[in-house]
């Protein structure tokens, strides 16, 4: 009962760096299209000189002092890396 | 004291280790003898580490041999949700992505439950990255709800929620984006406390939607919760989005607040969709209200119909940006078989997220692209503000609103395998995340299958000294928590 959409799964998983199967993509854009269909609703509200909010408790221009402060040892921020070597993390291959 | 010291509230049980009729290492036993007796059937547990828990204990009990014992929570075990770091200890956020992953440092809730003394206890289940209503999207495994095996405990902090219930923990922590405190507490006979956005420091939670998450604890009763909030509360520079407001002594608060309030009933929460049985439950709580004095007035919130699309616009947004971080590179599942680096990225997201993690993410990312972020995000964000609007104008005439928490009781595990039903069990919730006002759910009776009910109550922003005494008020008359599983 998907209602059509502009859903473009192979676009928006690219831009999201996730690959996914055709069973996904397909089961996937059906759910999606439930739920945008659910979403178009908000279509019916005025919003016209409306604000957007964008946290609900504003809070503005949070300055902390410029003061270094101690960060995590090398070895405890590594400790988590899937390859490490001499203090730094192995990545494939960038640049041929 | 006798049996079952697991089931103690904490105010019962700081008086008894301050007595010295009980030692924090005996009740940490007896918190780790339930859980090894009970969790097989419950499962609300990712892992425990009883070493660490007992080694806390030791130097609760040695701190007030040395008459230097910290107050309330001084000895007493707490349940961390396990997307709240404690350092040396798992962060799995019940994802394969994380699944190895070490906190190499403290939350600054864990930090100031460590400086209250409290004995940070277990990894507790919750859907994948704190996303879903029932703890089916773990994973690791489903929680089971204490009061029926065979269904859900609620979500996201299912397993916080199923451990209190269970005493498996005297309190816990979890954390709420749309209702992952509240739902759960519904769903288990729990109380279960969203603070106001801003008052509980987010340092150290994996972000899921960061203008919409909060901490919160859960506890047999209102005054523990009370206890506990007293602990985590307060400003932290390492949080920017936190606010800088006076913290009362919410326990010494809730004997001064005794009312009558001004309540509010929305009409919206009360429609298509509701089971009757929580209906007739949270109706005889108002009727209580009523019998004690309170003005009880109907008010309008006209645009809760909207809530649940606001909500899954900009919570899948924010989501999506902020699990871009898991890229394979710096820590988490990395894939094995990536032929480049781009690869990789793509591989290890595909191989570490769940589907509904990958949903959220689709969807989130859709609605920020290029073409699509004004008809959708920017509305959203403006229909948010409207919400905001319709509770602080409803504010005007009472001092908070009653609702149910949870449109139903507990469902079997498996009944809502379509996202958007899953989605609409938030309804009642979302509303006071996208507002960023403190909410909590009370135990307020039982479906006649012996499912738990819960009443949520809404206050305004940074009262909850006012919201916890209105739900004290309720639960000194009723005590439903008194009623344990049958495990």
């Amino acid at each position: 009962m998907a209602a059509p959409t502009d859903l473009n799964i192979d676009h928006v998983a690219h831009l999201a760096r996730l690959a996914l199967t055709p069973e996904e993509k397909a089961k996937f854009a059906t759910q999606l299209g439930d739920v945008l269909a659910y979403i178009e609703q908000l279509k019916k509200v005025d919003v016209s000189g409306v604000e957007a909010t964008a946290h609900a408790y504003p809070v503005f221009n949070v300055w902390a002092d410029d003061v270094a402060q101690p960060g995590l040892p090398v070895e405890a921020a590594l400790k988590n890396a899937p390859a490490q070597r001499n203090n730094m993390i192995v990545v494939p291959k960038v640049v041929e | 004291m006798s049996s079952e010291l697991f089931y103690k509230p904490v105010s019962e049980l700081a008086d008894a280790l301050a007595a010295k009729t009980i030692s924090s290492i005996e009740l940490t036993q007896a918190i780790v003898a339930r859980t090894k007796a009970v969790d097989p059937k419950v499962k609300a547990f990712n892992s425990f580490d009883e070493a660490d828990a007992l080694a806390q204990a030791k130097l609760s009990d040695e701190r007030r041999a040395a008459g230097q014992a910290r107050g309330p929570l001084d000895g007493i075990p707490v349940g961390m949700k396990d997307v709240i770091s404690v350092a040396g200890q798992p962060l799995t956020a019940s994802s394969k992505m994380l699944a190895n992953f070490v906190s190499p440092y403290d939350a600054t809730v864990t930090k100031k439950l460590k400086n209250a003394g409290a004995i940070c206890w277990g990894r507790l289940n919750l859907d994948e990255f704190a996303m879903g209503s029932s703890t089916e999207n773990s994973a690791f495994h489903t929680t089971c709800n204490p009061y029926d095996l065979e269904r859900v405990p609620g979500g996201s902090s299912g397993g916080s929620a199923a451990a209190v219930a269970a005493g498996e923990a005297i309190v816990s922590l979890g954390s709420d984006t749309g209702g992952s405190i509240r739902q759960p507490a519904a769903l288990c006979n729990v109380v279960g406390l969203k603070p106001t956005y801003g008052l509980v420091s987010r340092y150290g939670l994996i972000a899921f939607a960061s203008s919409l998450d909060q901490i919160g604890p859960f506890s047999r009763s209102v005054e523990d919760a009370a206890i506990t909030l007293g602990a985590i509360a307060g400003h932290d520079p390492l949080d920017s989005t936190s606010f800088k407001t006076e913290i009362p002594n919410y326990r010494a608060e809730l004997a001064k607040r005794k009312g009558p309030w001004r309540l509010g009933i929305p009409k919206e929460y009360f429609g298509a969709g509701l089971d009757p049985e929580v209906a007739a439950a949270v109706e005889k709580a108002i009727n209580y209200y009523e019998k004690l004095g309170c003005e009880v007035k109907n008010v309008s919130l006209p645009h809760t119909e909207y809530g649940v699309g606001v909500y899954y616009i900009i919570a899948t947004a924010e989501c999506s940006s902020n699990l871009a971080r898991y890229d394979g590179i710096r820590y988490g599942h990395r894939s094995k078989d990536a032929k480049d680096i781009v690869d990789l990225y793509f591989k290890s997201r595909a191989e570490g997220f769940g589907a509904e993690v990958k949903r959220r993410i689709i969807l989130g990312t859709y609605v920020l692209s290029s073409g699509y972020y004004d008809a959708y995000y920017l509305r959203a964000q403006k229909v948010r503000t409207l919400i905001r609007q319709d509770f602080l104008n409803a504010y005007k005439e009472v001092d908070a609103i009653l609702t149910p928490t949870s449109p139903t009781p507990a469902f079997k595990r498996g009944a809502k395998a379509d996202p958007l039903a899953m989605y609409l069990c938030d309804v009642y919730t979302i509303g006071v995340n996208l507002a960023g006002l403190p909410g909590i759910s009370v135990p307020c009776g039982f479906s006649k299958g012996g499912l738990p009910i819960g009443l949520q109550i809404i206050g305004q922003p940074f009262q909850e000294a006012e919201l916890l005494a209105i739900a004290n008020s309720y639960e000194k008359a009723h005590d439903w928590s008194a009623q344990r599983p049958n495990l």
